[in-house]
Order: structure tokens, then C-alpha cells, then sequence
């Protein structure tokens, strides 16, 4: 079976799971809003929201909810030992955390969806001024994220206490995303709107992104193999 | 040489040999600070944050390595000395089976 | 015990008592005067770290590449060193900070940089300890990432600062004051030698101790 192949085969399988409970969907969904909500009683004072919050909630939010969800998407595995017979297919092991890859992705899409008209609501931020750039950085954001959230929450779906695990792990790898993300939306956000600042910050996601997918590639097997 | 004792030598050894003069050496640090908690100084360009003594800084942050790299060395050693006892005791059961 | 051991151990002692004596002889500085002189202890301790540190990711590398328990030894104690130099660091660094600069913490590259790493480092330790068997195999994954990330976490913090820039004093050597710098590198990195000598032979200590366990239980 080809590479790709196996990708479409495992992320298939996925999805079909998931949109039949809609479970991981709609929980973190619900937990990326009650997330923005919470910041907005925190930074929003007398109707006026605070500087560039808005950036930053919106990567927050993004984080937290992408944590959730990687961690509730590798449990789901592990429950019904499927990840087992995933290891034990005569597949390559890439090929499988692309496949996880692309479904956590697809589901932190649709809490995107969501959550950027809710910050751009809340905090006032014109977030739809400049939107293929601020897509553009959502997306190499959350792919930087998820690459190595998908290879840590695979690492750990066998380990003790992976539930606090998977974000004392995830987080100091994922400053650089963090902030490359905040401060290249805050640059489109701005009272002058700076595209080649958000230009700058969006390079550095996609080199962190190419340099931490090899990376994920390289040590996906020697790791999951015992 | 046991080893339990060789680590106490060593242990002893540089506690005293690294203490004694840094202790020693920290004394003679303390004439120059006064110039530094009071006012009035006769030095131009003296930043405001001078008001604030630096002695008591440099002691601590100096004490805080002693101690981190000492305790560290420590509890390598204890944890050295459990393996070894743990070892032994392992030791002692394998001729019976 | 390795027949090393006393001798370099007596080294490293000898230095870091002649040591105070040399930073007591250095030129003060004349922008920070006194409280420069944590100086020759802090700096380093970062080296000692950033070296733990990337051995920690070469030992990953070697031990996720070709499975050798040894790599793994080594593995780890860059981790812990990393760990623990990194601790002196980032409390010697406030601090002198806070008379330097008059605040305890700012956001500077360098200071961010190592916070992350040490973070990164200090995760690396806790997978190690709570994550339950086949926790190695793990870590040298984080460890590898841990050291990948440097670079990016330099140069995200470095663009990010370089919006709002801030002046720190960064003392450049003078004659007095380099001989006294390397010295304290010097017995720095003997003692980082001696502590990966003595924490590798714990490793290889303990992974002794499980086999014969097992040996025991057949």
C-alpha cells in the first residue's frame, strides 16, 4: 500500500469515527469559546478590549483547545487498542502520524472557524481585513503545533500521567509557534496594518513547520517502536 | 578503598578546599559597598539603581551556586551509594537460587 | 570508580577555591561595579547548560538511532545537568539583574531563550520520572525537539524584542577580567566532566541492578 494511501485509509477512518459522536468536535469547540470568554472577562475593561489582545487570545485559545484535542484523539486509540493494531500493520509508521496529523488538523480547522469571528466579536479586532494572511498564519501555526503536538500525544498515549504530560511537553517546544502566531497577527491587527511584518513571522512558522515535520518523520518509528 | 568512604573524602575535600577561601575572599569583599548604600557618591554618571546594596546580592547569588552544585553533587553521591547497597544485597541472594 | 575520578575531583575543587580569589582580584566594572562580579559564575553555568543540553539531543539521536542503553545514560544526565545549571543560572541572573538593570526578569533574548530550554529540559526530567516504563524512548524524543528548537526560539524572540528595543549592559572583557572568565569556565567544565562521569556510572549502576533483578527472578 502506498504511502498516501494509507494516509487517506487511517484519516478516513477517523473522521467517519468522529462525525458519527461528534464528540471531540463539539467538547473542544465549546472548550476554545468558554477559553475566549474567560480572556474576555479577564482583559476586557468597561467595554473596551486591551491593546492587541485579541492576537493573543485567539492563540491561546488555539493552543489550549488543540492540547484538548490531541490529547482526547490519541485516548480514543487507546481505549479500543486500535493503536496497537495500527503499530502492528504492515504499514509505514509515518504514514500514520501524517494520517493523525491531518485529522487533528482538520478538526482544530473547524474550531478556527469559530473561534476567529467570536475574538474578532469580542475584542473588536479586525481580523477579516487581511484574511488570507491571517489564514495563512492560522494554518502554518496550527500545522507548526500540531506536528509536534501529534508526535508527543502519540509518544505518550502508552506512557503514565499523559494526561498533565502531553502540555508540560508540548508548550516549550511551541513558544516559537506561539510566537510567531501572536505577534504576525497583532502586526495585521495594528492601527497601521504591517502585511510584511506578517510576511516575516509567517517564513518562520513555515521553516519551523518544515524543520519539526522532518524531525516528526525521522523519529516517529525509532520512538514507537519498542 | 570502600567506596562508601571514598565518596565522603571527596565529598569533605572540596566542601573545605572550595569553602575556606571563598568564604575568605567574600570577607574582603565587603569595604566596597559601603560607597554603594549611601547617597552620596563620588563617582559621575551613577545610575539610580546604585542606591541599592550589591553585597547582599552577590553573596546570594554566589551561595546559591555552592549550594545547588554541593547539593547536587550530594545527591548523585547518596544516590550512587543506594545502587551499590542495592547491588550488594542482590548479590547476596543470587548464590542461593 | 574510574581511577580519574579523585584526581579530577581534587582539580575541580582546587579551582573553584582559587577561583573567589581571582573574581575578588578582577577589575570592577565600571558601569555595574560590584555586583558584575556574579558574572563569573553565571555565565558558565549557562555554558554547563547549553552543553547538557545538546548532549542530551546528540545521546537522543545516537539512542534512538541505534538503541545503545549507553546513549541513553548519557541522555539523561545532560538533561539533569541541563536542569540544574540552568536552576543556578536563573536565579544568578535575577539577581545581579535586579541591581543592573533594576528589575528582576525581562524580556530579552537570551534570558527568554533560556527559560524555554531550561522549561524544555525540566519537561524532559518529569517524563523521565513519571511517565512509567518506555519513558526513554520517549524523552530522547523531547530532547531532540528540545535542542531542534533553539535556534527557532532565538530568532522568534530576537524579531520579537527587536520591535521594542531595550538596552542591556553587556560588559566586553577586558584583559583583567578574561583571565578570570575562562578560568571559572574552565573549572566549570571540569566539573560538568566529573558530574557526568559520576551520573553515567549511577545509570549504568542502576540498569545493573534491574538486570540482576530479573537474572534473580528466572
Amino acid at each position: 500500500m502506498t504511502f498516501l494511501r494509507v494516509v487517506w485509509l487511517v484519516m478516513r477512518k477517523d473522521l467517519l469515527v468522529e462525525l458519527r459522536s461528534r464528540e471531540i468536535l463539539y467538547t473542544t469547540v465549546f472548550f476554545a469559546v468558554s477559553c475566549v470568554l474567560v480572556f474576555a472577562f479577564g482583559f476586557v475593561r468597561e467595554g473596551q478590549p486591551m491593546g492587541d489582545v485579541g492576537a493573543g487570545i485567539l492563540w491561546i485559545a488555539v493552543a489550549f483547545s488543540g492540547t484538548l484535542a490531541l490529547g482526547r484523539a490519541f485516548e480514543r486509540e487507546r481505549q479500543s487498542e486500535t493503536l496497537r493494531a495500527l503499530l502492528l500493520a504492515p504499514v509505514d509508521r509515518p504514514a500514520l502520524y501524517v494520517a493523525k496529523l491531518l485529522g487533528v488538523m482538520t478538526l482544530m480547522a473547524a474550531v478556527q472557524v469559530v473561534i476567529v469571528p467570536l475574538v474578532a466579536l469580542f475584542f473588536q479586532a479586525p481580523l477579516f481585513e487581511h484574511f488570507l494572511m491571517l489564514a495563512a498564519l492560522l494554518f502554518a501555526g496550527t500545522v507548526g503545533f500540531t506536528a509536534v503536538g501529534t508526535m508527543f500525544a502519540a509518544m505518550l498515549s502508552r506512557a503514565r500521567s499523559r494526561d498533565v504530560l502531553l502540555p508540560v511537553l508540548l508548550y516549550p517546544i511551541t513558544v516559537p509557534v506561539i510566537i510567531a502566531g501572536v505577534r504576525g497577527t497583532a502586526a495585521l491587527l495594528q492601527a497601521e496594518p504591517d502585511p510584511a511584518a506578517a510576511r516575516a513571522w509567517l517564513s518562520l512558522l513555515v521553516s519551523f513547520d518544515v524543520v519539526f515535520i522532518t524531525l516528526a518523520l525521522w523519529t516517529f518509528e525509532p520512538v514507537m517502536t519498542d | 578503598m570502600k567506596r562508601g568512604r571514598v565518596g565522603w573524602r571527596i565529598l569533605l575535600i572540596w566542601v573545605l578546599l572550595a569553602g575556606g577561601p571563598a568564604l575568605a575572599s567574600v570577607d574582603a569583599q565587603q569595604p566596597p559597598p559601603k560607597a554603594a548604600q549611601d547617597e552620596f557618591v563620588p563617582l559621575d554618571q551613577l545610575p539610580p539603581q546604585e542606591q541599592l546594596p550589591a553585597a547582599p546580592l552577590l553573596i546570594a547569588a554566589y551561595s546559591v551556586a555552592w549550594l545547588a552544585v554541593a547539593g547536587y553533587l550530594f545527591s548523585i553521591w547518596r544516590r550512587l551509594d543506594r545502587v551499590d547497597r542495592d547491588i550488594a544485597e542482590v548479590g547476596r541472594r543470587l548464590p542461593r537460587t | 570508580m574510574p581511577r580519574i575520578f579523585l584526581p579530577l575531583t581534587l582539580l575541580v575543587a582546587a579551582m573553584f577555591a582559587y577561583a573567589p580569589i581571582m573574581i575578588a582580584g578582577a577589575p570592577i566594572e565600571s558601569t555595574m561595579f560590584l555586583v558584575q562580579k556574579i558574572f563569573y559564575f553565571h555565565v558558565p553555568s549557562w555554558f554547563v547548560m547549553f552543553s547538557g543540553a545538546f548532549l542530551c539531543a546528540g545521546a537522543s539521536v545516537r539512542y534512538l538511532a541505534k538503541g545503545s542503553r549507553e546513549a541513553d545514560h548519557y541522555a539523561v544526565t545532560g538533561a539533569e545537568l541541563a536542569v540544574v545549571f540552568g536552576l543556578i543560572g536563573l536565579i544568578t541572573g535575577p539577581l545581579w539583574a535586579r541591581k543592573a538593570w533594576g528589575v528582576w526578569w525581562e524580556w530579552d533574548v537570551k534570558l527568554t531563550l533560556a527559560l524555554v530550554v531550561w522549561l524544555t529540559f525540566v519537561a524532559y526530567m518529569l517524563l523521565r520520572r513519571y511517565g512509567g516504563p518506555g519513558s526513554e524512548k520517549l524523552a530522547a524524543g523531547v530532547g531532540i525537539f528540545g535542542a531542534a528548537n533553539i535556534p527557532f526560539v532565538y530568532y522568534s524572540v530576537n524579531w520579537w524584542r527587536t520591535i521594542h528595543p531595550k538596552t542591556t549592559v553587556v560588559p566586553t572583557l577586558g584583559p583583567g577580567m578574561r583571565g578570570t572568565f575562562w578560568f571559572c569556565v574552565l573549572a566549570f567544565m571540569l566539573l560538568m566532566v566529573l558530574i557526568v562521569a559520576a551520573r553515567v556510572r549511577l545509570e549504568r549502576q542502576r540498569a545493573l541492578v534491574d538486570e540482576l533483578y530479573l537474572n534473580l527472578e528466572d
